[in-house]
């Protein structure tokens, strides 16, 4: 079905207020949110996944070589993926306004 | 072909729940519902019908259950009166706002305390602003015809909403009454499959029950407002196609007796027919009194009570229910604020009767609309009385 | 430092390197979800998730998960999820069941299985929806109920419910010069739900995710009621920094106080081993604003406690015996 992403009228408001679009909240950008943000050093990664598996937003991918990185639309900045990162292969560092 | 039979109105509502085919029934047993439960689960334990009956801890998880499994896509019924109903209050306007045609029945009961298992309409009263489609009848007939009405309402696609059907507690749901119950072919021919508008289903990943933040309930509410009001429409002309099918006509406001009265009485539910009664009663002795009962309480059908009304002189609303510290009775408090706009209306007066299962007689139909009669000037404070009190 | 830096070799012992790589690349839980940095419960939702794969439908509590996941207009739901109210996420599960059942053996649905996964929150579970997941659970319905509990109800900001450990401060236990906070201890309601006969429950944490979801797949292969209790660590109520949302699961297993263990048909079962010895209680604690009024006289009692119910819950281990077992002696 056709769906206005976002209703204006109460006439496109879904019945019950279903929403048939699943994973759409992607469309909002949780990343502005953040202050600090990871970096990695893939000369120190092992490419073990950690960083990947432990990530509440699940906006760590593995690339085309094998290491891995965050899509900055949606990291928060949490951290757990650094801290967690045993080689040390991945920093905070502050957002610079 | 359907045939006429003598069967306790509860198991005949359970009958005939089980000939519409629901998938899923999940239902708590309380007095005096209790038979429609176990009626379905016996029909269900024999094999007569192929669904699911949930057997569930509570009257919350009975609804929610049905909410669960409506969101499937499956026909689901359910059954309660009283506590059970006002355990149930959380989830009723939920389930209307999330646009599933869940079908109960409410055997009509008094809601506590002092705990009281018989009959009024407080029950149902309580959840009169929940969204759902809410209809009364006035004996086993109707009882069994509005079941089969229900979820063909209910699940028409301009509606999609749930519906009750109110009946009495004990003066219905336990009297043995002749029902012309239909057959398996006479339902499935006025019945079509449930063709649900969406599912809970992998094939089609989708989201009942988000979050609805200001910028949107307002819309929400208007969606869910319009549904309802716009229902009326499928009520009646489900109401058409039933008589046509079955010749048994339904209005949402029937009148009796009501040519050239000028005092008129207003009910809804069993007391209608004990009224009808009185109503003869008066017209033999010369009062020019009629009756008008109201089967479709929400959407409530304001044309029908303004056209019924013309014409009297002054109109008795019978209320099974107290607001207290209220206006009257929610019925009351109704039908002046309907009639409130017109340049010309009767005089308006409320008793609030038969609470708790008190017995309401004929004779009392008859004084009551004597007093009606009678009536001059009302003081607002002197608009509504709880009727047959001793002091 | 995390935990995993100040001992490697234990990171390679209990956690599977590279195994990560290997599990399910599809998030149906997807980003753009409004969860507090370092949620550990959106991380264990969307592990979860990873374990349950395409043939889910989800039943949701109200609560922290229910609200930062489905602003209608938007969802971060790759599932089909239905959300009704906060009491009875397991009632709507048992209903979701009987309907996909019903829908399957009458031809109306595709031919093929799919699980229900009622989910909810501690305050969802373990009170107020306490009695519909019994009843659920009692009923025997084809469904996994999993409570993610970060010991409070944190989506009304931190007051206190059955599962708010002992000494924990919250909005509505505060500590304070005549309280020492929260004066219960926690409820087991992973104890309770074995005691409903179910075939398979189980506890978990966000923190060894390879652990959870094969827990999670377990269940799912359950054709009947499983109950999974897993750990969420939720740095907003615990007053914790975000980053160590994953150090402080560790650090609950490694003192004794959430055990990860599993119960299929009767039989305990140790999934992730503790150290040989327990580390002090403090040291989980310490890192947590609300425990940080705790006097080292009631870190002790606590410490006690602890270990009176990791010794309650290993002689379990040690002792008990499968249905099967059972039959035979």
């Amino acid at each position: 079905m056709t769906e206005k992403k976002w209703p204006e009228t109460w006439q496109e408001v879904n019945p019950g207020c279903m929403v048939f679009r699943p994973g759409s909240a992607s469309e909002y950008h949780t990343g502005s949110w953040r202050a600090k943000r990871p970096i990695w050093d893939n000369a120190k990664c092992i490419k073990c996944g950690v960083c990947y598996i432990y990530c509440p937003e699940g906006c760590i991918t593995e690339n085309a070589d094998g290491f891995f990185e965050a899509n900055m639309d949606y990291c928060k900045g949490c951290g757990i993926c650094a801290y967690e990162c045993w080689p040390k292969a991945i920093v905070m560092v502050n957002e610079e306004d | 072909m359907g045939k006429r039979i003598g069967m306790e109105i509860a198991l005949a509502a359970a009958e005939v729940a089980a000939l519409c085919r629901p998938d899923v029934i999940a239902a708590y047993p309380i007095t005096p519902n209790t038979h429609i439960p176990e009626h379905l689960s016996d029909i269900v334990a024999e094999g007569r019908l192929d669904a699911e009956y949930i057997c569930v801890e509570s009257e919350h998880s009975a609804i929610s259950a049905c909410c669960g499994a409506s969101g499937t896509g499956a026909r689901t019924f359910t059954a309660t009166s009283s506590q059970g109903l006002l355990f149930m209050q959380e989830v009723l306007p939920i389930v209307s706002s999330l646009r599933l045609p869940v079908i109960m029945v409410i055997g009509n009961r008094a809601v506590s305390g002092p705990i009281n298992i018989w009959n009024d309409h407080s029950d149902i009263m309580y959840q009169r602003d929940t969204g759902w489609v809410s209809l009364f009848a006035a004996n086993g007939q109707e009882t069994v015809d509005m079941v089969i009405q229900a979820f063909k309402i209910g699940e028409h696609r301009d509606v999609m909403l749930p519906v009750n059907i109110n009946i009495d507690g004990f003066q219905l749901t336990h009297v043995v009454e002749p029902i012309i119950m239909p057959d398996q072919e006479e339902v499935d021919r006025f019945l079509p499959p449930y063709k649900p508008f969406a599912q809970l289903h992998p094939d089609k990943p989708m989201t009942m029950g988000a979050l609805g933040l200001p910028e949107i309930f307002n819309e929400a509410m208007r969606a869910k407002d319009e549904a309802i009001l716009q229902s009326k429409k499928v009520v009646l002309d489900v109401w058409k196609e039933w008589e046509k099918q079955f010749g048994r006509k339904y209005e949402p406001i029937e009148s009796y007796k009501t040519e050239g009265a000028e005092t008129l009485l207003l009910t809804m539910g069993s007391m209608g027919e004990t009224a009808e009664i009185a109503i003869d009663e008066l017209r033999k002795q010369g009062v020019k009194a009629g009756l008008l009962k109201i089967k479709l309480w929400r959407p409530f059908p304001f044309e029908e009570l303004r056209k019924a009304v013309k014409g009297a002189k002054v109109l008795a609303v019978m209320d099974r229910a107290v607001s207290f510290g209220g206006p009257g009775g929610p019925v009351f408090a109704e039908i002046r604020s309907a009639l409130y706009d017109e340049p010309k209306k009767p005089k308006t007066l409320n008793f609030i009767i038969g609470l708790g299962g008190r017995d309401v007689m004929v004779e009392d139909f008859i004084k009551m609309a004597k007093k009606t009669a009678l009536t001059k000037k009302l003081k607002p404070e002197d608009a509504y009385e709880i009727y047959g009190v001793r002091e | 430092m995390s935990t995993a830096n100040l001992n490697p070799k234990k990171l390679f012992e209990n956690f599977e390197l590279y195994v990560p790589k290997l599990i399910e690349k599809m998030e149906y839980f997807s980003p753009g979800h409004r969860a507090c940095q370092g949620c550990g419960e959106a991380l264990a939702i969307r592990l979860m998730c990873k374990a349950l794969g395409k043939d889910t439908v989800i039943t949701n509590a109200t609560g922290c998960m229910e609200v930062i996941s489905s602003l209608y207009p938007t969802t971060a739901w790759n599932l089909p999820w239905i959300h009704v109210a906060f009491p009875n996420s397991a009632s709507v599960g048992s209903g979701v069941s009987a309907g996909l059942k019903v829908l399957r053996r009458k031809g109306r649905i595709p031919d093929r299985y799919v699980k229900t996964v009622s989910i909810g929150g501690d305050g969802g579970t373990v009170d107020i929806g306490f009695q519909a997941l019994s009843g659920a659970m009692e009923r025997g319905h084809d469904m996994l109920y999993v409570c993610f509990d970060n010991e409070a109800y944190m989506n009304t900001g931190i007051q206190r419910s059955g599962a708010t450990p002992f000494g924990s401060s919250t909005t509505t236990a505060p500590a304070g010069k005549a309280s020492i906070g929260n004066k219960t201890w926690k409820k087991n309601v992973a104890e309770i739900m074995v005691e409903h006969g179910l075939p398979y429950v189980a506890t978990a944490c966000h923190s060894y995710p390879i652990d959870f979801m094969n827990k999670v797949k377990k269940a799912r292969s359950i054709k009947g009621p499983s109950y999974i209790h897993c750990l969420a660590v939720c740095p907003t109520g615990w007053r914790s920094t975000s980053e160590t949302c994953i150090k402080l699961g560790r650090l609950a297993l490694e003192a004794g106080i959430f055990p990860l263990y599993e119960v299929e048909y009767g039989k305990y079962k140790i999934t992730v081993d503790p150290p040989e010895k327990l580390r002090p209680v403090a040291d989980y604690i310490k890192p947590q604003g609300r425990f940080r009024h705790l006097t080292p006289d009631q870190i002790r009692g606590i410490q006690e406690r602890v270990l009176m119910e990791y010794n309650k819950l290993m002689n379990k281990v040690n002792h008990s015996k499968s249905w099967d077992e059972l039959k035979a002696l």
